[in-house]
């Protein structure tokens, strides 16, 4: 304990209490403070005062605003709704082939489109819908495995591919690595190369392969390799490979077949959206008539 | 007066034989081994949120290695500095060593050490609460109270055999931030054990309620664990280097109680815009309001304490660790009940912003003052000066640049993913997808992991700079030893 003494470089005095050489000052509080301090507490008050602030037994106490997080969504939702109402409402009445027609109309219906592929589809098929090799098709070429019409484009929307939807797109490529002997998937994969390779065309007949996959490919994937929509059965004769075009990728797929799944969005996303989401993959580069 | 203790610094802190300066020693080597460990964690986890290929297999990956970092700065360098410091103030402001002897004193470190290294090496294997900041799983939180309990123990027993009339006001603080740890750690970490042979537990709570008391305990490990604790420090090693008395008294006590009393309420504002009932967000709001200038009072003592003696700021850089870990005190004392703000917290939540405003506390503030802390101690600790005063200058600026890469890369690129995922087009929908607002982020990722890189180079310059000071010869003889002053009585 020491006596308290006179700051010479402050004014002030010390309060006469020490710890390890530590003394302190009997600095008045800043005025600032206390009037900031007791401003913020107004403030809150306020705050408390204006919008649900506190709970007893009995129950809440709503604030004088009648505010609530749940009224304020509601409200921003709506707002949202009337601003695009009448859009909707146009869509809603106009077929899809005759909005693709309609300059303002189709605008709105790519616009929306976009947000919600961004939202439900990017992160399969990427922003843009490039895709991703080995995983996803790109939705921007003209190489569609199930259509690439409006009307096709909207089904799978809907229904996805294996989703087990009722009324889903399905199909299944048999596991020919049971069926046939490695040789033989050796010699289809050899043919299926061959298929894209036009200075081939005259000579890939007398392949060993040609004979395999007339007999157990060309059902599906066409007598040339031209793919069979029906059946979601790629083109083999354009040298686009989802699971690689390597001998190795090609005879892995043809012994043990990975097929893509797709989930249904009906029933996740309203009518308008799933409409606007079909005009929205038609328009990006490779939408048939 | 022992022969060793003749360096001129060391003699004019009251060297009483009886105070236990080893456990001190060691909780200062531990502090400093953690601090290069969490910063080397947080470097890697920035590099893999910039590079994500760096994620690699099942142990070496961001969700594993996050919790690493956070614990490893907060609980492992963080807890070790505390204890570090608070046990060399309690016994130097008490003048009487600790209660409970050596060996208590040596179980709290040996038990600390075993908990982190329980806990970290727990996250890495995938064993964790999923609870931020308490993902230890409930055999390490139990291990982790006795502990604490510990702690508490020699603390208080310490303070209860003192031989001042009154508490020093740094005590007042490591005594809050020691007593509500108990308390978040027990409450928040309730919960039952599958199996007592299996690491897994579920909550004693669930849905909102678990949230709110999960961001309870989260929030108040910010506020007295890194705030509280913190201002502890302050209170000792700013006036000590900076050879002032402390501005105000009567600021500490009000500044104590408001800080203390208002900083407990103001969890929810993690929780805005959730399944939160809306009247505990209000709530949380307006205490976060409140919270402000009693912060600032913390701020202003440590600050003002310098009147008549800012002079030194040019040239000793122990004190401007110490006065510009205030300076970021302040500066995230505001923000903080800025972004509490409903209206600013839907702009900034869940955004880098976030990460940005806890860094600028714990780059500038936590670990400021820890450095000023340590680099004061270590040669009064090892009874010898400094090895390299340049070199922490080196440290100073390094570490400083380093924060300010790293917050203003977290402000912008938080603010801008806050703007892109409220952006809507002309016709009323979003205009940018989750994923572009991800591609945005690279640039501010890889500047935020250089500011990493840099505050990394800095701990590794304070290590070396102490282990050189280690490895000088005690001085047999100071320059000018001056008189020791008579342990007072």
């Amino acid at each position: 304990m020491a006596a308290p003494e006179r700051d010479p470089l402050t004014g002030y005095s010390t309060t006469g209490h020490e710890w390890d050489g530590i003394k302190e000052l009997t600095t008045p509080i800043p005025h600032w403070w206390v009037t900031v301090f007791l401003g913020s507490c107004l403030v809150a008050l306020l705050y408390m005062w204006l919008f649900p602030s506190f709970a007893t037994t009995t129950g809440v106490f709503k604030g004088t605003l009648g505010w609530t997080s749940e009224g304020q969504l509601a409200e921003e939702m709506a707002a949202g709704r009337a601003a695009q109402a009448e859009w909707r409402r146009q869509l809603a009445d106009t077929p899809l082939d005759e909005v693709e027609r309609q300059p303002d109309l189709r605008r709105f219906a790519i616009a929306g489109g976009r947000a919600a592929f961004n939202e439900n589809c990017a992160p399969c098929h990427g922003v843009g819908a490039g895709g991703q090799i080995g995983q996803f098709p790109a939705l921007v070429d003209d190489d569609w495995l199930w259509g690439g019409s409006l009307a096709a484009i909207q089904q799978t929307v809907r229904f996805g591919i294996r989703s087990g939807h009722e009324e889903t797109r399905d199909s299944m490529m048999p596991a020919f690595g049971e069926m046939l002997s490695a040789g033989e998937i050796d010699s289809i994969a050899d043919y299926v190369l061959t298929l894209s390779d036009p200075s081939a065309a005259a000579s890939r007949a007398r392949l060993p392969g040609a004979e395999l996959y007339a007999a157990n490919c060309s059902a599906c994937h066409g007598a040339a390799g031209e793919g069979g929509r029906d059946f979601g059965a790629p083109r083999l004769d354009d040298a686009i490979w989802l699971y690689g075009g390597s001998k190795q990728a090609i005879r892995q797929q043809i012994a043990t077949p990975r097929m893509g799944m797709m989930p249904a969005f009906a029933g996740k996303l309203d009518d308008d959206t799933l409409r606007m989401l079909a005009l929205y993959v038609h328009s990006l580069g490779g939408g048939e008539r | 007066m022992d022969a060793a203790v003749t360096w001129a610094h060391a003699a004019r802190s009251h060297a009483i034989p009886g105070y236990n300066e080893a456990i001190i020693r060691r909780f200062t080597v531990a502090t400093v081994i953690w601090a290069l460990f969490g910063f080397s964690a947080g470097v890697i986890v920035a590099a893999q949120l910039a590079y994500p290929q760096l994620n690699l297999g099942e142990y070496f990956t961001f969700g594993r290695l996050r919790p690493v970092h956070t614990s490893g700065v907060v609980f492992a360098f963080g807890g070790n500095a505390l204890i570090a410091t608070s046990l060399y103030v309690v016994q130097r402001t008490c003048q009487i060593g600790l209660w409970g002897g050596p060996r208590l004193a040596n179980f709290l470190f040996w038990g600390y050490q075993a908990f982190l290294v329980i806990a970290l090496s727990g996250y890495v294997m995938g064993i964790t609460q999923s609870r931020e900041y308490a993902e230890p799983e409930w055999y390490a939180d139990l291990w982790l109270a006795v502990v604490w309990l510990t702690y508490l123990a020699i603390f208080v027993g310490t303070l209860v055999r003192r031989r001042e009339p009154h508490i020093y006001v740094a005590n007042w603080f490591f005594l809050a931030f020691i007593i509500t740890v108990t308390v978040l750690h027990v409450v928040n970490n309730l919960a039952m054990p599958v199996s007592f042979v299996g690491a897994k537990s579920y909550s004693a709570f669930s849905g909102v309620q678990d949230a709110m008391v999960q961001w309870w305990y989260g929030h108040n490990i910010v506020g007295f664990f890194l705030t509280a604790g913190f201002i502890g420090i302050m209170y000792y090693f700013v006036p000590k280097q900076a050879e002032r008395p402390i501005y105000s008294y009567r600021l500490s006590i009000v500044h104590f109680w408001a800080l203390i009393f208002l900083y407990i309420w103001a969890g929810p504002h993690h929780l805005h815009y959730t399944s939160l009932p809306d009247w505990t967000q209000t709530l949380g709001m307006a205490f976060s309001i409140m919270l402000w200038m009693p912060s600032w009072g913390g701020m202003i003592n440590g600050i003002m304490t310098l009147s008549g003696a800012w002079g030194k700021l040019r040239t000793d850089p122990i004190l401007r660790f110490l006065v510009v870990a205030v300076a970021f005190y302040g500066m995230a004392t505001f923000e903080g009940p800025l972004m509490a703000l409903k209206s600013v917290n839907s702009l900034s939540h869940y955004t880098d912003w976030t990460v940005g405003h806890v860094h600028s506390g714990a780059l500038g503030w936590v670990a400021f003052i820890c450095f000023g802390a340590l680099y004061y101690m270590v040669p009064r600790l090892w009874r010898r000066p400094l090895w390299s005063h340049r070199l922490v200058e080196w440290h100073f600026w390094i570490a400083s640049i380093a924060i300010v890469l790293y917050i203003t890369a977290m402000w912008v690129a938080g603010i801008a993913q806050g703007l892109m995922w409220r952006a809507y087009d002309a016709f009323g929908f979003l205009q940018y997808s989750f994923a572009d607002s991800v591609a945005m982020l690279h640039p501010y990722y890889v500047i935020r992991l250089i500011g990493g890189v840099l505050y990394l180079t800095g701990g590794v310059l304070m290590a070396v700079n102490f282990a050189m000071t280690l490895r000088q010869p005690v001085p047999s003889r100071a320059p000018q030893a001056a008189p020791a002053p008579a342990p007072a009585s």
